[in-house]
């Protein structure tokens, strides 16, 4: 049988692919482009026989997913960026603490409160930690209605997988835009793996008693500990890199852009094609392990440039650099402020590129 | 094919309703569709403006930047509409509420008296299927050709009752257009 397609909102083919996924527990506050994903799981949380709570503000909601989550259940918080910045210290927490969970951040323009209107300025936020000490939250940048559905689902998989914090970074555009998308099957939350180092019905599982903290006074065992999470994180980076190419074999000019940049960027390259010019795109799927390999391969190619399209005053071009190690130039092009470049924008920003 | 369309009113016109009900009737008709609606901060009123697109093929950027066709329901919105028009494009006016053509020359411009259709039908808040009708008309992108069946799937069954006159406003829409191409 085939499978229904649906019209959604991407904020709620997130929270419905989230319920999907087994999520036991969403803690939300409001606050936009992101409300529709709260007022979904605030519809649909509780007849599915889970746990819905409106907190009294942000940083509250991310300290009920640590708690959700260290009695081993799927929790899951969403907001936009201010929200997210409140979240942060509770995010360093449940990393300190080595626990799963699954945060979306519907981005919009900054900084401080901001705008309303889609922007890719978390950036750094997001791949960086964001919060205080040695630490990385995986990063899934969706370009769309339908990868917001798929990463959200597995979103859960990989935090549960990983023990690491996974942060969903779509943006106002995608929360807001409507596109068809056909949904994952949702998953037996019966059959879902055991976590033998959660908390809570320790008696009547006759386990012995656990502790989850992220505190730890004795420098020498913190040392340990964060050396061993460093361990982690590069099995995870050998893992888990994700991008996607279009044209880039023969491209003499790569944009790099992810999300609803990359969105334009495909526009712009099936214009520039149009007119005979060799551009390509490269689009990083986790934005966090970043795939700084595979664009260091590219970089290999005699005369080639790369161009760096964000909606932002230039953050991932930082990470481009890093990879293409100064083998071949890279700029940075976007709109900021919760302006969208279209395609014309960025074809003219890569022509002259290609002309410098 | 893909139509590319961009369509401005003031906020209760029923603008983000036309873009949203005009992708799910392609979807409905096999088409790959996106839709981004993009309004202000108020409650009431303000211009609200939708990005809408339809397409055969995998639709890349869903802003749209050059408009196959431009949609115009309010006067104050001529302004932030008519140079979204592609050059040589459509722009299809409410012409109860837009007084003054855009200043586009190089553009087709139709008027379709959608608010005075509308009211004569019954009720002036479907001039926005009205112009729906006009745009699946002079588009020929979305045929609307079973939109009773799509419709009872888009609305909730206490709000069937309504079908009947909101067909009603789109076969009108489709007229009005005939008469003015």
């Amino acid at each position: 049988m085939s499978k229904e397609i649906r019209l959604m909102k991407g904020n709620e083919a997130i929270g419905e692919a989230a319920i999907r996924a087994g999520c036991a527990s969403y803690f939300g506050y409001p606050i936009t482009p992101q409300n529709e994903l709260t007022a979904y799981m605030a519809a649909n949380m509780l007849p599915a026989g889970r746990i819905f709570i409106q907190a009294e503000s942000e940083v509250s909601a991310i300290n009920m997913v640590y708690g959700a989550a260290a009695t081993g259940v799927r929790a899951m918080t969403s907001s936009s960026s201010p929200g997210i910045s409140l979240k942060q210290e509770g995010i360093s927490y449940l990393c300190g603490a080595d626990l799963p969970a699954v945060v979306v951040n519907v981005a919009r323009a900054g900084p401080g409160l901001g705008g309303i209107t889609p922007a890719q300025g978390d950036y750094f936020q997001s791949t960086r930690g964001g919060g205080h000490g040695d630490y990385h939250t995986i990063v899934l940048a969706p370009k769309g209605v339908q990868e917001a559905a798929d990463l959200t689902f597995e979103a859960f998989e990989l935090s549960d997988k990983y023990k690491i914090p996974v942060l969903v970074l779509a943006d106002g555009l995608i929360g807001q835009m409507m596109e068809s998308v056909v949904l994952p099957d949702p998953v037996d939350m019966a059959a879902l793996p055991r976590k033998p180092w959660a908390v809570g019905h320790q008696a009547r599982d006759k386990r012995g008693v656990n502790h989850v903290s992220s505190m730890n006074l004795d420098p020498a065992t913190l040392e340990k500990a964060n050396l061993k999470r460093e361990a982690h994180y590069d099995m995870v980076k050998k893992e888990l890199c994700r991008y996607e190419e279009m044209q880039v074999e023969d491209a003499d000019l790569v944009i790099v852009a992810y999300g609803t940049s990359a969105r334009v960027s495909m526009s712009a390259v099936q214009a520039g094609r149009a007119k005979g010019l060799k551009i390509g795109l490269f689009r990083p799927i986790t934005l966090w392990p970043f795939p700084y390999e595979r664009i260091a391969a590219l970089a290999e190619k005699e005369g080639r440039k790369f161009l760096s399209v964000e909606m932002s005053m230039g953050q991932m071009v930082e990470d481009v650099r890093l990879a293409v190690n100064g083998r071949a130039p890279v700029a940075h092009y976007g709109r900021t402020g919760g302006m969208i470049h279209n395609e014309e924008e960025v074809l003219a920003a890569a022509e002259r590129m290609l002309n410098a | 094919m893909t139509e590319k369309t961009f369509i401005a009113g003031f906020g209760g016109q029923g603008v983000i309703s036309l873009g949203q009900m005009w992708v799910y009737c392609a979807m409905k008709e096999g088409l790959i569709v996106s839709f981004f609606p993009f309004y202000g901060a108020e409650k009431r009123g303000g211009i609200a403006r939708a990005s809408v697109i339809v397409s055969e093929e995998e639709i890349a950027s869903p802003i749209v930047a050059k408009a196959d066709t431009v949609v115009i329901m309010s006067q104050d919105s001529v302004e932030i509409a008519e140079e979204k028009c592609a050059q040589g494009g459509t722009i299809l006016l409410n012409s109860s509420l837009v007084k003054t053509d855009p200043n586009r020359p190089d553009a087709k411009i139709l008027h379709i008296p959608c608010n005075e259709i509308a009211e004569k039908i019954g009720d002036g808040r479907i001039a926005n299927m009205v112009m729906m009708g006009a745009l699946s008309q002079t588009t020929g992108a979305v045929k609307l050709d079973h939109a009773d069946e799509i419709l009872k799937t888009f609305f909730p069954p206490s709000k069937h009752g309504l079908i009947p006159m909101n067909i009603k406003a789109i076969e009108a829409g489709k007229q009005a257009c005939l008469s003015c191409e």
